[in-house]
């Protein structure tokens, strides 16, 4: 497990190392010089602590590390930590999310740009370990900056970038990274892990300013408020996510200055869709299977490419519908339900229906919910949803949402 | 074996000898809308005073956040932040990490800063409980937590909470025709059960505002000790407790000469009774019977006298059969049975 801290140690190159999805986020905090982090078990995200202790324990990460006494108390402790001055990080999973919302909800209206790791699990009852988004997606509303990664590379750089993004002063939003439970949380990935003098370079100190609570500047944070105001600071924290796109450029530019390494459109990543007839949509660890079946689907001569969300939120709305609108059928994937919704479909698909709607062009969009629970999502699973797509996009009716893998 | 990481020095913060001798600044002043004769404002007033200008105070949900912290105004003058109903524990726990790591890390200048998390009675002694009590485990922090009771949820308009006394009328609780006491639960011994179960907590004390420099003193005393402290303050509540604002401290010192609120500290593990409390322990002040506490308040109006009886013979039985008066409640019949040392 130390090798993955050693290599760190070597400067201005990249070193590799074989490392899980929350290990390489635990480096992320080790690289990010965080101040304080606590610490609650849940599986999957109580992997990222496992890591977390072990730097700690062997002096390799210098920050307080505080074990709570539940997710409540977690939360609640970096919250303040974080209006205090310090760099914070935490996380949990599927109910213990939950158990910490109501610390969740406050954290943006506070404005506490802190950055926490949500590894995706279904939520109880019944007790399924298995991943699902519904806990992550649950922050949808709250004003939580929130960006799925698909690889451990992915969610080490994301986490850089997160905390560089969330205490921009123009943002001072929480930022959580989505990790899928077991699929990137406990899978093990050849990472390229940069040295302390990028990491420097790319992200500065977090500097809290006049909003510090410290006895040299006497503020009063979160004070009660009632309708004559509450109105304009809801406001301030819509224009603050809208402006979190833009500064969410900015990083993504910096950061492949500085590592090399270019994500593109911070957004969402395009698989083969420049010739695409139709496309599908998804979040997560779902590339993997997506993008087998369409290397298999091209060679038999079906057209589709792969949309793989980064940011949900902010969502770039405008940016999905010009891309969408280019093809001639849109299927969602979701790793999630909401019940009873417009759509009787998953959130994700409703969103880009959504976002689709005041589009010049607007292709129809079919949902699909599979992989819930953790079950896998596989090649013939993703050719299946490919062929209801291609009818849909000959013009053949085909339902609004399928469930895909399902026992019938 | 490692040395246990201890904690960052605290202000050394002087007794204060005499009510001539308090210090006059205010470091919690006008801008607030708690009612007239509010003794929980009282204890805000006298703790920051007590505490001093280099002080974060930290306050759950409740009437001393909604009543003194309305938006573009603020009786604070030192840094003041809201935390949720259930966290002053890890509202006090979170700063002083934080002070800790940043002061260690060379990312702020070093200097004692006291950190006060305060709480009623519902968010301490109900929901808050667990986040305290963790808290209190972490000697490596400097915070006090000040549970402030005024023995209801008030905020929400007079709930019963586990810290409201025994029959009170309250809006949870209210006298009927089939049930004249509703609320027959005994009020929960917070103080000494933090006391007693957290080894490392180095001070924890119960206070009373009607006695203000014993209560400013316990306050610097907590603070100056450091690591994680816990003191209780009874406050009386014209609101909550149905009297006249008039009669607020003189309801605070009844509370204490009728024995319902014992006055005591618990110091590196070594408990001692103060105040009026010793003096009744010591039988060198008579107790009042607990009649004239609770005659003077509304909320027990409906009282019997078979209530007032029941109540009388819970609070003599705290002083005559507990180990320590209101403090350790097992009875001292255990201290007999003991073998011989
Ligand atoms: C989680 C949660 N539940 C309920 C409330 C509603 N609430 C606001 S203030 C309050 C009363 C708090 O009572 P207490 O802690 O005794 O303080 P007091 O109002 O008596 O000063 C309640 C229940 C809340 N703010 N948060
Ligand atoms: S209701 Fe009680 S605690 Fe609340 S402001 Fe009034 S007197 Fe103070």
């Amino acid at each position: 497990m130390a090798r993955a801290v050693e290599q760190v140690a070597a400067p201005q190159k990249e070193t590799d190392a074989l490392i899980s999805g929350s290990e390489a986020i635990a480096v992320a905090c080790k690289l990010a010089d965080v101040d304080v982090i606590t610490a609650y078990p849940i599986r999957p995200y109580d992997t990222v602590m496992q890591y977390v202790a072990k730097l700690v324990a062997n002096g390799e990460l210098d920050c307080e590390y505080i074990v709570a006494e539940s997710e409540h108390s977690q939360f609640e402790i970096v919250k303040h930590a974080c209006a205090a001055g310090a760099r914070v990080f935490c996380g949990s999973s599927g109910v213990g999310w939950m158990y910490a919302f109501e610390a969740l909800t406050v954290t943006p209206a506070l404005r506490i740009p802190m950055v926490a790791m949500v590894g995706n699990r279904a939520l109880d009852d019944p007790g399924a370990f298995g991943v699902e988004h519904n806990d992550a997606l649950a922050v949808r509303d709250l004003g939580w900056q929130l960006v799925w990664v698909d690889t451990a590379q992915e969610a080490l750089d994301t986490a850089l970038i997160a905390y560089r993004v969330a205490e921009d002063r123009r943002v001072f939003l929480p930022c959580a990274i989505a990790c899928d439970g077991a699929f990137l949380t406990h899978s093990q990935a050849q990472v390229k892990i940069p040295p302390q003098q990028w990491v420097n370079a790319f992200l500065p100190p977090y500097n809290r300013g006049d909003l510090l609570l410290h006895p040299d500047n006497p503020i009063t944070v979160a004070p009660q408020v009632n309708e004559d105001w509450l109105m304009e600071i809801r406001k301030h924290n819509d224009e603050a996510m809208k402006r979190a796109k833009t500064v969410i450029k900015e990083a993504y530019a910096d950061f492949a200055r500085i590592f090399g390494r270019d994500y593109g459109n911070p957004f969402f990543e395009e698989y083969q869709t420049d010739d695409a007839d139709v496309v599908l949509v998804g979040m997560g660890t779902l590339s993997m299977p997506v993008k087998v079946a369409i290397r298999r689907m091209r060679q038999e001569g079906k057209k589709v490419g792969l949309v793989r969300l980064r940011w949900f939120r902010p969502f770039a709305a405008e940016e999905l519908a010009a891309t969408l609108g280019r093809f001639n059928a849109v299927g969602v994937i979701d790793r999630d339900f909401s019940f009873g919704s417009p759509y009787t479909s998953g959130v994700l698909a409703t969103e880009i229906r959504a976002a689709l709607y005041p589009a010049e062009k607007r292709p129809p969009v079919l949902g699909f919910i599979c992989g819930l629970g953790g079950r896998e999502v596989t090649v013939p699973d993703v050719q299946r949803m490919t062929d209801v797509l291609l009818s849909a996009a000959a013009g053949k009716a085909q339902p609004l949402t399928t469930w895909v893998g399902i026992r019938e | 074996m490692d040395a246990i990481e201890t904690a960052l020095p605290t202000q050394q913060l002087e007794a204060i000898k005499g009510v001539k001798k308090i210090p006059l600044e205010e470091f919690f002043t006008s801008g607030h809308r708690t009612c007239q004769g509010c003794e929980s404002a009282l204890v805000m007033k006298l703790m920051v005073k007590a505490a001093g200008p280099r002080t974060i105070v930290l306050g759950s949900t409740g009437c001393m956040y909604v009543a003194n912290t309305t938006y573009y105004s603020t009786s604070w003058v030192v840094p003041w932040m809201h935390t949720q109903l259930g966290s002053s524990g890890s509202a006090g726990l979170g700063t002083a990490a934080a002070l800790k790591v940043l002061m260690r890390k060379g990312k702020m200048k070093e200097e004692p800063i006291n950190v006060i998390a305060f709480c009623g009675d519902g968010g301490g002694a109900d929901m808050g409980l667990s986040a305290i009590s963790a808290a209190l485990t972490h000697p490596q922090y400097n915070f006090l937590i000040l549970l402030y009771d005024n023995e209801s949820y008030a905020n929400t308009d007079i709930q019963l909470s586990g810290l409201t006394p025994y029959g009170a009328h309250t809006t949870f609780s209210p006298p009927g025709k089939a049930k004249r006491i509703l609320h027959t639960r005994w009020k929960k011994n917070v103080a000494g059960m933090l006391a007693a179960g957290h080894p490392e907590c180095r001070y924890v004390a119960t206070v009373c505002a009607s006695y203000a420099v014993d209560m400013m003193n316990r306050v610097r005393k907590a603070l100056t000790i450091g690591g994680p402290t816990f003191i209780h303050s009874i406050d009386p509540c014209p609101k909550g407790w149905d009297f006249d604002p008039m009669l607020s401290h003189e309801l605070g010192e009844l509370a204490v000469e009728t024995g319902v609120w014992p006055l005591y500290e618990v110091e590196n593990g070594v408990l001692k009774l103060y105040g009026r409390t010793k003096q009744i322990a010591e039988k060198r002040a008579r107790r009042k019977p607990v009649r004239e506490f609770l005659l003077k308040q509304g909320r027990f109006a409906h009282f019997t006298e078979d209530d007032f009886d029941y109540f009388q013979a819970k609070v003599d039985e705290m002083w005559n059969r507990w180990l320590i008066p209101g403090v350790i409640p097992f009875h001292t019949e255990l201290e007999r049975d003991q073998p011989p040392a």
